[in-house]
Protein backbone atom coordinates (compact mmCIF):
# COMPACT_ATOMS: atom_id res chain seq x y z
CA UNK A 1 0.00 0.00 0.00
CA UNK A 2 0.91 3.35 -1.02
CA UNK A 3 -0.43 6.57 -0.30
CA UNK A 4 -0.72 8.97 -3.21
CA UNK A 5 -1.64 12.70 -2.47
CA UNK A 6 -2.60 15.27 -5.42
CA UNK A 7 -1.98 19.32 -5.17
CA UNK A 8 -3.18 22.16 -6.41
CA UNK A 9 -4.52 22.22 -10.11
CA UNK A 10 -3.24 18.07 -10.72
CA UNK A 11 -6.15 18.01 -7.39
CA UNK A 12 -8.86 20.03 -9.09
CA UNK A 13 -8.21 18.39 -12.52
CA UNK A 14 -8.46 14.74 -11.19
CA UNK A 15 -10.88 15.44 -8.25
CA UNK A 16 -9.27 13.59 -5.45
CA UNK A 17 -6.69 15.05 -3.35
CA UNK A 18 -5.21 11.86 -1.60
CA UNK A 19 -6.01 8.12 -2.05
CA UNK A 20 -3.94 5.06 -0.66
CA UNK A 21 -3.48 2.23 -3.21
CA UNK A 22 -2.28 -1.17 -3.44
CA UNK A 23 0.50 -1.66 -6.51
CA UNK A 24 0.53 -4.20 -8.51
CA UNK A 25 3.87 -5.88 -8.07
CA UNK A 26 5.66 -4.20 -11.15
CA UNK A 27 4.52 -1.25 -10.19
CA UNK A 28 8.05 -0.31 -8.14
CA UNK A 29 8.94 3.14 -9.36
CA UNK A 30 7.64 6.69 -10.01
CA UNK A 31 7.45 6.49 -14.15
CA UNK A 32 5.36 3.15 -13.23
CA UNK A 33 2.91 4.42 -11.27
CA UNK A 34 2.07 7.51 -13.26
CA UNK A 35 1.13 4.59 -16.16
CA UNK A 36 -0.90 2.54 -14.02
CA UNK A 37 -2.72 5.57 -12.68
CA UNK A 38 -2.90 6.90 -16.64
CA UNK A 39 -4.35 3.67 -16.88
CA UNK A 40 -7.71 4.48 -15.36
CA UNK A 41 -8.37 6.76 -18.88
CA UNK A 42 -10.38 10.15 -18.58
CA UNK A 43 -9.21 13.31 -16.55
CA UNK A 44 -6.01 10.05 -15.54
CA UNK A 45 -4.70 10.01 -18.47
CA UNK A 46 -5.21 13.89 -19.63
CA UNK A 47 -3.57 15.48 -16.55
CA UNK A 48 -1.25 12.80 -16.20
CA UNK A 49 0.22 12.51 -20.20
CA UNK A 50 3.42 13.05 -20.64
CA UNK A 51 4.78 15.86 -21.36
CA UNK A 52 2.38 17.60 -18.69
CA UNK A 53 4.54 19.32 -16.40
CA UNK A 54 4.71 17.52 -12.89
CA UNK A 55 6.73 17.18 -10.38
CA UNK A 56 6.74 14.08 -8.01
CA UNK A 57 7.69 13.71 -4.41
CA UNK A 58 8.96 10.42 -2.74
CA UNK A 59 8.20 10.81 0.97
CA UNK A 60 8.70 14.34 1.16
CA UNK A 61 11.94 14.55 -0.89
CA UNK A 62 12.05 15.72 -4.92
CA UNK A 63 11.73 12.89 -6.92
CA UNK A 64 12.39 12.03 -10.85
CA UNK A 65 10.76 9.27 -13.09
CA UNK A 66 13.53 6.50 -11.95
CA UNK A 67 12.84 6.94 -7.87
CA UNK A 68 12.02 3.93 -6.99
CA UNK A 69 8.57 3.09 -4.59
CA UNK A 70 8.06 0.94 -2.33
CA UNK A 71 5.12 -0.24 0.55
CA UNK A 72 4.64 2.24 3.28
CA UNK A 73 5.91 5.70 0.77
CA UNK A 74 4.19 8.75 0.34
CA UNK A 75 3.91 9.72 -3.22
CA UNK A 76 3.23 12.88 -4.63
CA UNK A 77 1.87 14.76 -7.69
CA UNK A 78 2.06 18.35 -8.38
CA UNK A 79 2.18 21.05 -10.97
CA UNK A 80 6.19 22.49 -11.01
CA UNK A 81 5.91 25.20 -8.06
CA UNK A 82 4.50 28.86 -7.91
CA UNK A 83 5.21 29.87 -3.82
CA UNK A 84 7.59 33.10 -2.91
CA UNK B 1 19.47 27.90 15.48
CA UNK B 2 17.09 28.87 12.13
CA UNK B 3 13.81 29.62 12.10
CA UNK B 4 11.39 28.10 9.74
CA UNK B 5 7.62 28.78 9.64
CA UNK B 6 4.59 28.20 7.45
CA UNK B 7 1.08 30.54 8.48
CA UNK B 8 -1.51 32.01 8.19
CA UNK B 9 -1.17 34.62 9.96
CA UNK B 10 0.93 38.31 9.13
CA UNK B 11 4.42 38.64 9.81
CA UNK B 12 6.44 42.22 11.56
CA UNK B 13 9.32 42.23 9.44
CA UNK B 14 10.89 44.68 12.39
CA UNK B 15 10.64 41.98 14.93
CA UNK B 16 11.70 39.42 13.10
CA UNK B 17 14.83 41.11 12.01
CA UNK B 18 15.06 42.81 15.91
CA UNK B 19 15.03 38.78 17.36
CA UNK B 20 17.37 37.72 14.85
CA UNK B 21 20.45 39.82 16.11
CA UNK B 22 19.44 40.43 19.30
CA UNK B 23 21.82 40.32 21.84
CA UNK B 24 24.83 38.81 19.58
CA UNK B 25 27.62 41.55 19.06
CA UNK B 26 29.12 39.62 16.02
CA UNK B 27 26.49 40.50 13.64
CA UNK B 28 27.64 43.06 11.15
CA UNK B 29 24.84 42.98 8.84
CA UNK B 30 21.01 41.81 8.31
CA UNK B 31 19.85 41.08 4.71
CA UNK B 32 15.81 40.80 4.34
CA UNK B 33 13.39 40.01 1.48
CA UNK B 34 9.98 40.36 2.16
CA UNK B 35 7.53 39.61 -0.94
CA UNK B 36 4.23 40.68 -1.58
CA UNK B 37 0.94 40.06 -3.37
CA UNK B 38 0.51 42.36 -6.30
CA UNK B 39 -2.97 43.84 -7.78
CA UNK B 40 -2.17 42.69 -11.39
CA UNK B 41 -0.78 39.36 -12.84
CA UNK B 42 -0.41 38.67 -16.51
CA UNK B 43 -2.17 42.08 -17.78
CA UNK B 44 -5.45 41.11 -15.43
CA UNK B 45 -6.40 42.65 -11.64
CA UNK B 46 -6.23 40.14 -9.13
CA UNK B 47 -8.38 40.61 -5.81
CA UNK B 48 -7.55 37.66 -4.02
CA UNK B 49 -4.56 34.74 -4.05
CA UNK B 50 -4.91 31.65 -2.04
CA UNK B 51 -1.65 29.92 -1.41
CA UNK B 52 -1.89 26.09 -0.92
CA UNK B 53 1.03 23.99 0.49
CA UNK B 54 2.37 20.39 1.48
CA UNK B 55 2.33 20.06 4.83
CA UNK B 56 5.20 17.97 6.02
CA UNK B 57 7.39 18.43 2.66
CA UNK B 58 7.21 22.03 2.54
CA UNK B 59 9.20 22.38 5.95
CA UNK B 60 11.58 19.71 5.14
CA UNK B 61 12.07 21.29 1.87
CA UNK B 62 12.76 25.15 3.27
CA UNK B 63 14.79 23.46 5.84
CA UNK B 64 16.91 21.55 3.39
CA UNK B 65 17.63 24.91 1.47
CA UNK B 66 18.51 26.92 4.10
CA UNK B 67 21.18 24.40 5.67
CA UNK B 68 22.34 24.61 1.83
CA UNK B 69 22.62 28.41 2.30
CA UNK B 70 24.20 28.05 5.90
CA UNK B 71 26.75 25.61 4.67
CA UNK B 72 27.67 27.66 1.22
CA UNK B 73 28.31 31.20 3.25
CA UNK B 74 29.58 32.14 6.83
CA UNK B 75 25.88 33.43 8.04
CA UNK B 76 24.94 33.19 11.13
CA UNK B 77 20.99 32.81 11.48
CA UNK B 78 17.92 32.48 9.18
CA UNK B 79 14.78 33.32 9.36
CA UNK B 80 11.86 31.87 7.07
CA UNK B 81 8.51 32.44 7.07
CA UNK B 82 6.00 31.89 4.12
CA UNK B 83 2.34 32.72 4.95
CA UNK B 84 -0.64 30.10 3.15
CA UNK B 85 -4.26 30.74 2.91
CA UNK B 86 -6.28 33.34 1.59
CA UNK B 87 -4.12 37.27 0.82
CA UNK B 88 -5.12 40.45 -1.05
CA UNK B 89 -3.05 42.98 -2.90
CA UNK B 90 -0.35 44.35 -0.54
CA UNK B 91 -0.18 41.90 2.09
CA UNK B 92 3.21 40.12 2.33
CA UNK B 93 3.76 36.86 1.47
CA UNK B 94 7.26 35.96 2.38
CA UNK B 95 10.13 36.89 4.35
CA UNK B 96 13.76 35.57 4.50
CA UNK B 97 15.89 37.61 7.06
CA UNK B 98 19.70 36.28 6.97
CA UNK B 99 21.95 37.53 9.77
CA UNK B 100 25.82 37.77 9.34
CA UNK B 101 29.38 39.26 9.63
CA UNK B 102 29.26 40.96 6.55
CA UNK B 103 26.81 41.96 4.12
CA UNK B 104 28.08 40.58 0.99
CA UNK B 105 27.41 37.16 2.25
CA UNK B 106 24.32 38.43 3.78
CA UNK B 107 22.96 39.47 0.50
CA UNK B 108 23.58 36.31 -1.46
CA UNK B 109 22.07 33.89 1.33
CA UNK B 110 19.32 35.75 0.56
CA UNK B 111 18.58 35.87 -2.90
CA UNK B 112 19.95 32.18 -2.64
CA UNK B 113 16.94 30.96 -0.36
CA UNK B 114 14.93 32.62 -2.15
CA UNK B 115 15.72 31.73 -5.79
CA UNK B 116 15.20 28.05 -4.32
CA UNK B 117 11.84 28.56 -2.39
CA UNK B 118 10.04 29.54 -5.65
CA UNK B 119 11.50 26.66 -7.54
CA UNK B 120 12.05 23.90 -4.89
CA UNK B 121 9.19 24.43 -1.96
CA UNK B 122 6.04 23.07 -2.35
CA UNK B 123 3.72 26.13 -2.56
CA UNK B 124 1.17 26.92 -5.51
CA UNK B 125 -0.84 30.52 -6.07
CA UNK B 126 -4.24 30.62 -7.38
CA UNK B 127 -5.73 33.80 -8.39
CA UNK B 128 -9.16 34.95 -8.30
CA UNK B 129 -9.57 37.69 -10.74
CA UNK B 130 -12.68 39.03 -12.79
CA UNK B 131 -12.40 36.45 -15.42
CA UNK B 132 -12.93 33.83 -12.84
CA UNK B 133 -9.84 31.64 -10.51
CA UNK B 134 -7.10 30.56 -12.14
CA UNK B 135 -3.79 28.56 -11.01
CA UNK B 136 -0.40 30.13 -11.54
CA UNK B 137 2.30 29.27 -14.13
CA UNK B 138 5.74 28.62 -12.96
CA UNK B 139 7.80 31.05 -14.42
CA UNK B 140 11.24 29.56 -16.81
CA UNK B 141 12.69 33.07 -15.87
CA UNK B 142 12.67 31.23 -11.54
CA UNK B 143 14.28 28.19 -12.89
CA UNK B 144 16.62 30.30 -14.81
CA UNK B 145 17.60 32.47 -11.41
CA UNK B 146 18.01 28.91 -9.24
CA UNK B 147 20.22 27.44 -11.72
CA UNK B 148 22.83 30.61 -11.62
CA UNK B 149 23.83 29.21 -7.89
CA UNK B 150 24.51 25.25 -9.31
CA UNK B 151 27.15 23.71 -7.76
CA UNK B 152 30.54 24.90 -7.35
CA UNK B 153 29.15 28.47 -8.01
CA UNK B 154 29.56 30.86 -4.63
CA UNK B 155 27.96 33.96 -6.17
CA UNK B 156 25.53 34.69 -8.73
CA UNK B 157 26.75 35.83 -12.06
Amino acid sequence: MVRILYFAKLREDLGKSAEDLDLPGDVASVAALRSHLMARGGAWATALAQGKALRVAVNHDMADAATPIKAGDEVAFFPPVTGG
Amino acid sequence: MPTIRVQTEDFDVGAEIARLHAGNPKVGAVASFVGLCRDVNEGDAVATMTLEHYPGMTEKALAGIVDEAMARWSIMDVTVVHRVGEMKPTDQIVLVVIAGAHRGEAFAACEFIMDYLKTRAPFWKKEQTAEGARWVDARATDDDSAARWSAGEKSAA
